[in-house]
């Protein structure tokens, strides 16, 4: 294992530490060590918070920031933060106006935010919930409950952010979230697998020559393994799926292109040259694309494709200003 | 009657926080077959961490059971810590004032436990989890304690229906967590949880039994 660490168990307090010294102006911490929130969060507004398993980078600490999220918990790699640090991170947000808690639909997290939502009625802090479901490979459309959330969670932080900033309610802020994450279809491709520091040695595998398309974001297998030949053959195998899942003939979309880690940036716009071919061809026209590593799972091979459907309310809050370390627009 | 000294609980602690220790990898490799290969990892922090925090101190089983719900909530995240800290959180409750525990208050004390992790779960025997290990087990127990068994012979079948509970999740397609996402796939395989909880209940019953046999001797 090749890797820039000092104690593996210690992996995600050392990243911490080193986010905190590099950008002081999104980062401060907090009374909890896994719990980090953006310094200068009005009050006045309803507080946005995320959480996740570590080893997503620049998820999920990369989207708190001005017109984004408020606070985030950070777990274990691959693991769901605490109850505690959900609480936290509520606590640490603005909750005069209500927390609205956006994450994905991993078993463990929504076990410690139901927990830490309980809690945080204790102390009348009013948190409801979106909990993203866009990745098509996981459960067909007919039980999108069961489907894991994935690059669209992105979507859902920047719909979300954007709403809270301009002062929405709780109630519409959650609406907005949802629909956001509702008009988001994903599916991921992972040509090799990651490793674990803690573990040290990789997760799954995947055979030289082939790829997993419907893979996870912790490496989940996919729907198929398929052998590994060109760009234009990945993003027709990545098409497919998604563009079966929503009509989206005639509309106008955004488009995510994220890298899983290891994947140059290079490779990314050669997919997504395909991909913006494909989309022509189906009538669909591109209001904005993003390529880069929004959503990854350590350093696994592969990349994942989100396009969400907009409309007159969705796209002025995807483009309204927002400063993070991930996404940072004027 | 045979009963077991609930006053001398971190004895028996350390003794579960050492079988999930020296399990790490082993349990990391059964969940890196059909999940994300965490599961020993996040048990061992949790578990060591609460080690750590009762050494040298004087405690009852219910203090040391309840130590342990609140370090692996506070400290592991994941599934786990919720699942396993309602567990013994909801065991910790049951033998609050009692200073020893027959044969029906250990088996109260696990059926409590159960209860608690069914509160915050809606998982069911049969979804490839750790209470397709759990309700075997107490069932067995149960069923012994009731048809006269004694105490020694309960373990026994506590034990016998942990591992029976285990084994069955080989052939069982995953409804729950990470693996249900691989439906058939996940077959042919046993469930981490399932496994460290077999390991959690097997200790639990040796540790008990060994103390039955020394209050005896």
């Amino acid at each position: 294992m090749q890797r820039i660490i000092n104690d593996p168990d210690n992996v995600v307090d050392d990243a911490i530490k080193g986010y905190l010294r590099a950008s002081p102006s999104l980062f401060v911490a907090t009374d909890h060590p896994r719990v980090l929130k953006y310094p200068d969060s009005p009050s006045d507004k309803v507080g946005i918070v995320t959480g996740g398993g570590s080893g997503h980078e620049p998820a999920f600490l990369g989207y708190i920031g001005e017109g984004m999220c408020d606070a985030v918990a950070i777990g274990e790699i691959f693991s769901s933060p605490t109850a505690d640090a959900f609480l936290e991170a509520f606590r640490a947000a603005p909750h005069e106006q209500g927390v609205a808690c956006l994450y994905g639909n991993y078993a463990g997290d929504n076990m410690n935010v139901k927990m830490a939502k309980q809690m945080a009625e204790m102390e009348d802090i009013e948190v409801k919930t979106v909990i993203a479901r866009d990745d098509v490979a996981s459960a067909p459309a007919t039980q999108r409950d069961k489907r894991r959330g994935v690059a669209g969670e992105v979507m859902m932080w920047k719909i979300g952010g954007a709403a809270a900033a301009r002062g929405d309610s709780l109630d519409e802020v959650i609406r907005l979230a949802q629909k956001a994450v509702d008009a988001c279809s994903s599916i991921g491709v992972g040509l090799s697998s990651c490793t674990i520091p803690a573990n040290g040695k990789p997760n799954f595998s995947i055979e030289p020559g082939h790829m997993e398309l419907g893979i996870g974001h912790h490496g989940e297998p996919g729907i198929e393994v398929a052998p590994l030949t060109s760009a234009e053959a990945i993003a027709t195998a990545m098409c497919d799926p998604v563009l079966a899942d929503q009509d989206f003939a005639g509309s106008e979309v955004a488009v995510l292109i994220s890298g899983l880690g290891a994947t140059p940036v290079m490779e990314l716009n050669i997919l997504y040259a395909h991909i913006a071919e494909r989309l022509e061809d189906a009538d669909i026209r591109v209001h904005r694309t993003d390529i880069g590593n929004y959503f990854t799972s350590l350093e696994m091979m592969g990349a994942t494709l989100t396009l969400m459907k907009l409309d007159d309310e969705l796209k002025p809050l995807l483009d309204a200003p927002a400063r993070s370390l991930a996404i940072t627009q004027c | 009657m045979q009963v077991l000294d609930a006053t001398q609980g971190r004895d028996i602690l350390e003794e579960l926080v050492e079988v999930i220790v020296d399990n790490r990898q082993y349990l990391s490799d059964v969940d890196g077959a059909i999940g994300d290969g965490d599961h020993g990892i996040n048990m061992a922090k949790g578990f060591r961490l609460c080690g750590e925090s009762v050494a040298g101190q004087s405690l009852s089983l219910s203090k040391a059971l309840g130590t342990l719900a609140t370090t692996l909530m506070g400290s592991i995240g994941g599934s786990m810590g919720p699942l396993y800290g309602s567990l013994f959180m909801g065991m910790a409750k049951s033998v609050k004032d009692k200073n020893v525990l027959d044969a029906k208050d250990f088996g109260d004390m696990l059926a409590d436990g159960r209860e608690a992790l069914e509160q915050i779960s809606d998982a069911k025997v049969g979804d490839k989890c750790l209470l397709d290990t759990l309700v075997p087990a107490i069932e067995r127990y149960r069923d012994a304690v009731e048809g006269g068994d004694d105490f020694p012979h309960a373990l026994q079948a506590l034990r016998n229906g942990a591992q029976d509970g285990r084994d069955s999740t080989l052939d069982l397609e995953a409804k729950i967590g990470r693996a249900a996402r691989l439906g058939e796939r996940s077959r042919g395989h046993l469930d981490a949880g399932a496994v460290s909880c077999c390991l959690l209940l097997t200790r639990l019953a040796d540790s008990t039994e060994r103390r039955l046999e020394k209050a005896a001797a």
